[in-house]
C-alpha cells in the first residue's frame, strides 16, 4: 500500500500468552478493518498503537512521527498520540454526564469554545438533549455514540475503534452499522476498526487486515480478501462456505481444469504458480446460483447436477448444503426459495461463474 | 456536661479534624502508590503502614516521641530551624492521631483505587490527561464512598486514640488532654459520673462516624 501513514512492525506477548507479531503493516488514509477471531491479537494491536501497551520490540510511525521505537527507548505517551480510541465495552466514564464525557478531551480549549464543540459534536450524532444524562440511562446505541463523540471532538489525527458494534443487540447493530460507515466517510480521520464478524469487515473497511494467530496474514480492499483468501487458514478466518481440495487436470490460457470430488470445475488460475497441482478450490456460498434441473442457460463455465441435502434459515436468508460430487454451499434469500420450491432431496442445477471460483495452491 | 466538658469535645473534634488533614495527602498518595504500581519494597512499605493497626500504641507513641522530641531526628531540626515544638503540644496530639488513622485510611483508600477500572484511567489519557488530571477526575471520584468510608473510618478511630495520644502530648488540660486521656482522668480521680457522661459522648460519634462509614461502603456494591 502507498500513501501509508501509519506504519507498524512490532511484536510484543503478555506472560503466558501468545506473541503477538505485527510485520509491515502499512494503512492508509481510509477505514481498515483488522480482521479475525478472537484471541488473534486484534485488541493487542490496537492498543499498541493507541499507546495503551508498549510493544516488546519493533517501531510504529504515524506520518513524520516516532510513536515508538524500542532501539531508541522511545514511546510517545498515549496522552500525546493524539488518537481517538473506542475501547470495546466503550468505557464512558460512570460519573459523568455526556457533556461531561464528551467534554474531557477539550477540557483546555476556552470555556465558551469547549462547549460550542460538545454541543456541535453532540448535534452531529443526533445527541442533541441528552447532555445531562449520565451513561447507565443511555441506550446502548446511544452510549456507542457517545464513545465515538468523545473520541472524535478532540479532532484525532487517528481514530481506533476496537469491534464497536459487538456491544449492541442485533437489529440496534445492524441499524448502526450503516450509520457508523457513513459518520467515519464524513469525518475523513483515518481509521483502524476492530472487529471478527465478516459483514461488518465489507460494510464498514476499505481495507481490511487478516490477523491469524497473532500474525497479520493478509491485508487488501476488503471485498478481495473475502473472495480470494491467500492461504487455508485466512479461508478459514474469512469464513468461505465452500472450501475443498482439487487436483489440477490442466492449466490453458490462464484457465484451470480441476478435479473435485467427482466434479470438474474450471476456475481463474492467475494468482496460481505455474506448477501448482494440488490446489484448495474456494467457493463463496452467495456466488452460486440455484436453477430448476430442466432450465437451459449456458454462460456460467461451471454447471453441476446438484442435490438438495438441507435447507437452514439463517434469518431473511437460506443456507443451502448441495451434493454435486463434492459438497457445496449456497446462500439464498426466503423469497428465491419459494420461488424454485426447493425441498430437501430436490435435483437442481447448481452454477459458478469462472472467476468466482478461487483456487489456493495447496502447501505443506 | 459543663462547659469545660464541651470545650474538651470540640478540641478533640477539633484535633481529629486536623488529624485527618494532615494523614490525607500522604496517605491518599501512599494508597494510590500500593494500588497502581509496582515496586521493589513494596512488600516492606505495607508492613510498615499497618503496623500501628497491631503495634500497643504506646509503642507507636514511644517511636513518635522519640523522632519529634526536641533532641529526635525531626523534632531537633523543627526546633533549630523554625523554633517549633512539637511534643506535648497540640501539633502532638494531631501527629499521634495522625499516625495512629493511617493504616486505616490507607487500606480503605488502596481497596477503593484496586476497584478502580483501570480502563477509564487509559481513556482519559488518551484524551490527553496527565497522570494528575486523570488521579483527581477519574480515580478519586470513581472511588469516593471508599475513600469516603476509610476517611470516616481514620476520624472514629482518631477519636479514640489514647496510647500514643499520651505518650508525645501527655496529659495537659485545656491544651493536650482529649475525650479518652480525660475519660481515664475522671476514672482515676473517682468522678465516676463524670467518666460516663464523656463516654457517652465518644459512643455517640464514634457510632455516627461508624454508621456512615458502612453505609458509604455497603452502597458501592
Amino acid at each position: 500500500m502507498n500513501n501509508a501513514i501509519l506504519t507498524a512492525n512490532f511484536r510484543k506477548q503478555f506472560p503466558g500468552g501468545p506473541e503477538i507479531i505485527a510485520e509491515d503493516l502499512h494503512l492508509g488514509a481510509g477505514i481498515t478493518v483488522l480482521f479475525g477471531a478472537s484471541g488473534s491479537g486484534k485488541t493487542t494491536v490496537l492498543r499498541c498503537l493507541a499507546g495503551l501497551e508498549i510493544p516488546d520490540a519493533g517501531e510504529i510511525k504515524f506520518g513524520g512521527e516516532i510513536w515508538f521505537r524500542k532501539s531508541g527507548n522511545i514511546s510517545l505517551p498515549a496522552r500525546k498520540r493524539g488518537v481517538g480510541f473506542v475501547p470495546q465495552d466503550y468505557a464512558l466514564f460512570p460519573h459523568l454526564t455526556v457533556a461531561g464525557n464528551v467534554g474531557y478531551g477539550v477540557n483546555k480549549l476556552p470555556v465558551a469554545e469547549r462547549a460550542a464543540r460538545v454541543a456541535e459534536t453532540l448535534r452531529w450524532l443526533g445527541l442533541a438533549g441528552l447532555e445531562r444524562r449520565l451513561p447507565r440511562e443511555l441506550s446502548g446505541g446511544q452510549q456507542q455514540r457517545v464513545a465515538l463523540a468523545r473520541a472524535v471532538v478532540t479532532r484525532p489525527k487517528h481514530l481506533l475503534l476496537d469491534e464497536p458494534l459487538a456491544a449492541l443487540d442485533t437489529p440496534t447493530r445492524l441499524r448502526l452499522r450503516g450509520e457508523l460507515r457513513h459518520l467515519l466517510r464524513q469525518l475523513g480521520i483515518p481509521t483502524i476498526l476492530v472487529t471478527h464478524d465478516r459483514f461488518e469487515a465489507l460494510a464498514l473497511g476499505d481495507d481490511v487486515v487478516v490477523l491469524h494467530d497473532g500474525r497479520n496474514v493478509q491485508h487488501g480492499a476488503a471485498p478481495e480478501v473475502f473472495s480470494r483468501p491467500v492461504n487455508l487458514a485466512v479461508a478459514e478466518i474469512t469464513a468461505v462456505e465452500t472450501v475443498q481440495p482439487g487436483k489440477i487436470l490442466e492449466m490453458r490460457d490462464g484457465l484451470a481444469t480441476v478435479a473435485v470430488g467427482d466434479a470438474r470445475l474450471i476456475a481463474l488460475a492467475e494468482d496460481l504458480p505455474a506448477d501448482a497441482r494440488e490446489v484448495y478450490v474456494c467457493i463463496r456460498a452467495e456466488d452460486v446460483i440455484l436453477m430448476k434441473a430442466d432450465t437451459v442457460q449456458s454462460s456460467p463455465r461451471n454447471r453441476w447436477a446438484a442435490t438438495v441435502l438441507k435447507l437452514a434459515r439463517e434469518g431473511p436468508l437460506v443456507r443451502v448444503s448441495l451434493d454435486c460430487g463434492f459438497p457445496l454451499m449456497a446462500l439464498l434469500t426466503q423469497s428465491a426459495c419459494e420461488e424454485l420450491a426447493l425441498r430437501e432431496g430436490m435435483q437442481m442445477v447448481a452454477l459458478v461463474k469462472a472467476p468466482q471460483v478461487h483456487l489456493i495452491a495447496f502447501t505443506r | 456536661m459543663s462547659s469545660a466538658d464541651w470545650q474538651l469535645v470540640g478540641f478533640s473534634l477539633r484535633m481529629a479534624l486536623a488529624s485527618l488533614l494532615l494523614v490525607l495527602p500522604p496517605g491518599l498518595a501512599l494508597a494510590w502508590w500500593l494500588a497502581r504500581k509496582d515496586w521493589r519494597g513494596k512488600a516492606l512499605v505495607e508492613t510498615l503502614v499497618s503496623l500501628p493497626l497491631v503495634l500497643p500504641p504506646v509503642v507507636t507513641g514511644l517511636v513518635l516521641l522519640q523522632l519529634f522530641g526536641r533532641r529526635g531526628l525531626v523534632g531537633g531540626w523543627l526546633h533549630n530551624t523554625f523554633h517549633f515544638d512539637v511534643v506535648f503540644t497540640w501539633r502532638a496530639v494531631a501527629l499521634a492521631l495522625a499516625a495512629m488513622s493511617l493504616p486505616l485510611l490507607v487500606r480503605a483508600a488502596r481497596t477503593a483505587f484496586e476497584e478502580v477500572d483501570v480502563k477509564f484511567e487509559q481513556l482519559a489519557r488518551t484524551l490527553g490527561a496527565g497522570e494528575w488530571r486523570v488521579f483527581f477526575t477519574i480515580t478519586l471520584p470513581l472511588a469516593r464512598r471508599g475513600v469516603l468510608a476509610g476517611t470516616l473510618l481514620a476520624f472514629a478511630r482518631a477519636l479514640g486514640e489514647f496510647g500514643a495520644t499520651i505518650m508525645v502530648a501527655g496529659n495537659i488540660p485545656g491544651r493536650t488532654t482529649t475525650l479518652p486521656v480525660a475519660i481515664y482522668q475522671a476514672v482515676e480521680n473517682g468522678e465516676d459520673a463524670h467518666a460516663w457522661t464523656l463516654a457517652g459522648v465518644s459512643a455517640v460519634i464514634a457510632f455516627a462516624a461508624v454508621f456512615v462509614s458502612e453505609k458509604l461502603q455497603r452502597r458501592r456494591k
